[in-house]
This record gives structure tokens, C-alpha cells and sequence, in this order.
């Protein structure tokens, strides 16, 4: 798939915005993700990030620019994008198998209820379910998928969904905090897991997140948003102290560590956070 | 014992015997083609009620069918009437309250929903008291009967329960997702909100339909426990409706048999052997262990 001189990106912003219950969340937002990317969405808590990416998935409507989608308007590319919402948890006592959330993401929408026995009948359905296992045995879900997802580890869930996202082989993944309230291992290793399929399944990902270190190694670009509206460009060119600094007006230090963790120092909060959260809750 | 002089000569241990006396009486073939049709709707309908942590509702729905009986019988109506009135409605007021998608206030709307249960209970026994103290088969209407329904009422609980499973079949796979994972549903145009509403309406008949053989107060025999049991067996979504389906047609069936052999109410016996699964069940799982063999499953 395209390279960077492609002309049309997977996913490109141009000149975008969003208002919510009167207030702009961004505006002015210029962001290009070329096709096969492993693109971050970083910024601290309430900046409307998650507004970003239901923007692109046509889910919240622009009050200004345009968004187009691997070449269409945003919402209509279908099939082609999996979704992975902002961290789902399932209840402990939810007596359905993983392998059944994952075969949710192939037929879930379709009216009507599927025969016993359909997989004998049906080529489509055998078909379907050879896809269910197949993504299952690329996140590395198989061990554990038959086992009633409340009593799965966080992490294995994370997993699971993930598969459930790529059970219709998408062209574009996006995974709104799919990282976060993990343990720091599952972190690294789910982290790891969506840079092998954005590499082997030559996918484009576009993952959200507020810590930028799991993630860092395997990152191709950057779209940092603070201040009402964002930078976008390769990690070692956004992630700066002058970068930020000039997008924040403020003194802002990108700090590394000796195991070489960025730490961003000085970040404002951004304001009104409230009425923020409120309007993410009523527009999901 | 009055059930003797009822049933002639009672149980006897030549089950085909029994089976043909069982028979013979035409209220007796209604009772189990009634119990046969709630069954069936109670499990269907309580499978994804269960699953959808709306016991509560459910129970609620089926406790205002009592005013609604009683209120009916007042009134000069047939109390099948106001079953299905009473809970039909309560089901759209229970649809109408605030709740957010991913099922947040929920905390809220159970107390608002134990406030209009307790308040149909109270208007149950108001309308009891108002048709002069006493009125025949009270007990029926909080405890269940099976005595004396006609033909005509096993056909209106055919064609209510075949309309509630037929819309029940057209909405079942996005009402599933919708279920177990609303957000996903909700991104992927399920409409969530709307299948919710239609799910409580079908709900509102199940429990109708329940109340009419376990009475208002016993409901859950039929629409809780087949399917809490079938969930603790399997968590294979398809087996354990089947599984759903064949307990409470067993229960139903085993219920009646009893109720008919002896003096006691049917919600009784009904409830019992629902309960006695139900403990079986919980029994056999604790005793094989819940984290069973992980390792060794294979998806498909």
C-alpha cells in the first residue's frame, strides 16, 4: 500500500474543528496519516483526543474543515476500520466466552439470529468462523478465548478486543486508550502486539493514549494535541521542549530518562475539564 | 384429602398410569399447554434478561400484573386483560426513565423502579379490598393456579408469546452484542437504545404470561432460575439457551404433575424444582472447579 507520496493519506485532517455544547474542543487541526503508519494521538487528560478519533469515524460531526477516511468521508469507510472504544470492562460474572465477543465483531449488527449448527450449512458462516479463529491466533488469544471473558486478566481482554477490531481484516485500526488501567507488563506486550500487526498485517493504526513511553519504540508519527488543536510529525520532532513550548505558550521540558522514557514537565491542565468529560459521556 | 376426592385415585408408581390420569381432564391439558407456551417464552425472554442484569425490571414487570388482574376483575374486564395492560405499560414507563447507554445509571433506576413496584403492590391490595374483601383466588394471583383456563386463554398466551419470540428471533444477534458489549454495538449503528426498549416491552409480556400460571409474586421460577442454572453450566451462548429452554419445560412440566398429585400450590412445586437446578448446578460447578482446564480449550 502507498507509501508517504501517496496522495491520499488513510486518514487527513485539514483545517478541522469540533464544537461541543458551545465550546470549540480543537480547531485548525492539520493532521496526515499515511497508509501501513503506527500513529500516536498523545496530550494530557480531557484535551479531546477521543473527539479526535470519533471524528475520524464520523461518529462526531466537524464544525469547521474536512476529514476523509482511506479516501471517503469520515463514517463511511465501513468495514474497512475497526474500532476499539475507550477501555471497556466486562463484568466478572458475564458468563460468554471471549470467542463469542470476537465473533461479534464479524456478524454482530446483522438482524435475525444465527442457526445451530449454520457452520455445516453455510460456507459464509465457516467462513466467518475461520476469521474469528484466525484473529484470535494473531493476538495470541487462543489459550484463553474459550474461558467467559469477565474471568480473563485485563490485559487478556485487551486482547480479545483487539481481535474482535481486526475479525473484519480492517485497512485502518483505531484504539482509543487501549493501554490504559493495564499493569505495566501487559502494557509493553499489547503495545508490542499492535506494532506486529500494524507491520505484518501492513495496517494502519491510529492509537490513543496519554503516556507516550509503552508505545514509543514503535511509533512512526505523532499527533500531540493541547491547547485547543494539535502538532503532527514524527515523535523525535513533536516531543520537544520547544515544540510543546510553542504549542503550550508556556515553559514545557521533555525530560529522558536513562532508560530512555520521555517525561513531559510543566503541562498545564487544561481547563473546563468537566464540561468536557460531560460532553465526551453524551456524544458516545 | 381434598386431592383425592379431586384426581380420583392419585399417584400410583406406573408413570404411564399416571400420565393417562393426568390427561383425561380437559383443565389439565390446558394447564400443560399453557405452562408449556410460558415456558418457553419465560426462558427465551429471562435468557437475555439475566444476561442483561435486569432481574430486577423483570420482576417489577411481573408485579404489576397483579394490580393489573385485580384491577381488571374490578373493573368487569377478564383479568388476561390487565396482565398484560399492566405489564406492557410498566414496561414502557421502566423504558422511558434516564439511562445512559453504557448502563451508568443504573444505581438510580433500580430505586425508582422498587418504588413503582412497591407502589403497584399497594394498589393490587387496594383493588382486592375495593371488590369487597374477599376475592376468589387471590391467593391465584400472587401464588399462581392453573385451575380453569380455558381455551381461549391458552390461544391468547399462544399468539402473545409467538408475536414477543417472533420479534424476539428478528432482534436477537445486535440485541446480544448489544448486551454484552454496548459500546462496540452502539459505534458499529446497533441501535441500543431502541433494541432496550423493544427487549423491556417483549419482557413486559413474558412476565405477563408467567404470572398467569406461577402467580404475580413467583414469576422468577420460570424467568430467572432456567437460565441463571444454564449460565452456570456453559457459557456457550447457544447451549445455554437451549439449555434455558428445556429446564423451565421440565420445571413447568414437573410442576404441574406435582401440583395436580397433591393439595399445594403449583408456584410452589414449580419454584421448588426451578430451585432445586438451580442448587444442582451451582453444586456440580463449585465441586468440578470454575477455572476449568484452561489450557486445554480450543475456540470454535
Amino acid at each position: 500500500m502507498g507509501g508517504p507520496g501517496r496522495l491520499d493519506a488513510a486518514v487527513r485532517f485539514e483545517h478541522a474543528a469540533v464544537r461541543m455544547a458551545g465550546r470549540t474542543v480543537w480547531s485548525d487541526v492539520n493532521l496526515m496519516v499515511d497508509y501501513g503508519q503506527f500513529t500516536a494521538v498523545l496530550g494530557p487528560n480531557g484535551v479531546g483526543k477521543s473527539t479526535l478519533v470519533k471524528a475520524a469515524l464520523g461518529l462526531v460531526g466537524l464544525s469547521a474543515g474536512s476529514v476523509t477516511v482511506l479516501g471517503r468521508p469520515a463514517g463511511q469507510a465501513g468495514k474497512e476500520v475497526g474500532y476499539l472504544p475507550q477501555r471497556r470492562s466486562f463484568d466478572a460474572g458475564l458468563r460468554v466466552r471471549g470467542v463469542d465477543i470476537v465473533g461479534l465483531g464479524c456478524d454482530g449488527e446483522r438482524w435475525g439470529v444465527p442457526l445451530p449448527w449454520g457452520e455445516r450449512l453455510f460456507p459464509a458462516r465457516r467462513a466467518a468462523r475461520d476469521r474469528v479463529r484466525e484473529a484470535i491466533n494473531l493476538v495470541g488469544a487462543a489459550a484463553f478465548a474459550s474461558r467467559p471473558i469477565g474471568q480473563v486478566s485485563g490485559g487478556e481482554q485487551q486482547r480479545l478486543l483487539i481481535a474482535q477490531a481486526l475479525v473484519r481484516k480492517p485497512r485502518l485500526l483505531v484504539l482509543d486508550e487501549p493501554l490504559d488501567s493495564l499493569d505495566l507488563p501487559s502494557q509493553a506486550s499489547v503495545a508490542a502486539l499492535i506494532a506486529r500487526i500494524c507491520r505484518e498485517q501492513n495496517v494502519t493504526v491510529m492509537l490513543v493514549a496519554h503516556d507516550v513511553n509503552p508505545i514509543l519504540p514503535y511509533l512512526d508519527c505523532v499527533a500531540y494535541i493541547a491547547a485547543g488543536t494539535a502538532v503532527c510529525g514524527p515523535p523525535e520532532s513533536v516531543i520537544r521542549s520547544d515544540t510543546l513550548t510553542a504549542l503550550y505558550r508556556t515553559p514545557i521540558e521533555v525530560l529522558r530518562a536513562s532508560d530512555g522514557r520521555l517525561v513531559v514537565v510543566g503541562e498545564p491542565e487544561p481547563p473546563a475539564r468537566h464540561t468536557d468529560r460531560h460532553a465526551d459521556a453524551a456524544a458516545r | 384429602m381434598s386431592g383425592a376426592t379431586l384426581t380420583g385415585t392419585g399417584l400410583s408408581w406406573d408413570i404411564a398410569a399416571d400420565l393417562r390420569q393426568l390427561l383425561q381432564f380437559p383443565f389439565m391439558v390446558n394447564a400443560l399447554r399453557a405452562g408449556t407456551i410460558v415456558a418457553v417464552a419465560a426462558g427465551a425472554l429471562g435468557w437475555f434478561m439475566v444476561l442483561r442484569r435486569q432481574s430486577f425490571a423483570g420482576h417489577t414487570l411481573a408485579i404489576v400484573s397483579f394490580p393489573g388482574a385485580a384491577g381488571a376483575i374490578l373493573a368487569g374486564f377478564s383479568a388476561i386483560i390487565g396482565y398484560f395492560a399492566a405489564s406492557v405499560g410498566a414496561a414502557l414507563v421502566i423504558a422511558a426513565l434516564p439511562r445512559s447507554i453504557g448502563g451508568r445509571a443504573r444505581s438510580s433506576e433500580s430505586a425508582i423502579i422498587g418504588t413503582i413496584q412497591a407502589f403497584a403492590l399497594a394498589c393490587g391490595a387496594l383493588f382486592v379490598s375495593l371488590y369487597g374483601g374477599f376475592l376468589n383466588g387471590l391467593t391465584g394471583l400472587l401464588f399462581g393456579s392453573f385451575l380453569g383456563i380455558s381455551d381461549s386463554q391458552v390461544l391468547a398466551l399462544l399468539s402473545v408469546a409467538a408475536a414477543a419470540l417472533a420479534v424476539l428471533a428478528l432482534i436477537a444477534r445486535p440485541l446480544f452484542f448489544a448486551t454484552v458489549d454496548p459500546d462496540v454495538a452502539a459505534a458499529r449503528g446497533v441501535p441500543v437504545r431502541l433494541l432496550g426498549v423493544v427487549f423491556l416491552i417483549l419482557l413486559g409480556c413474558a412476565a405477563a404470561e408467567v404470572s398467569q400460571i406461577t402467580g404475580a409474586l413467583l414469576v422468577f421460577a420460570l424467568l430467572v432460575m432456567p437460565p441463571a442454572t444454564a449460565q452456570q453450566i456453559t457459557a456457550r451462548p447457544m447451549v445455554s439457551f437451549a439449555l434455558t429452554i428445556g429446564l423451565g419445560l421440565i420445571t413447568v412440566w414437573l410442576g404441574l404433575a406435582a401440583a395436580y398429585f397433591s393439595v399445594y400450590p403449583v408456584g410452589f412445586f414449580v419454584t421448588t424444582f426451578g430451585f432445586a437446578w438451580y442448587v444442582l448446578a451451582a453444586a456440580l460447578r463449585a465441586f468440578l472447579g470454575t477455572g476449568r482446564h484452561p489450557a486445554a480449550a480450543v475456540p470454535g
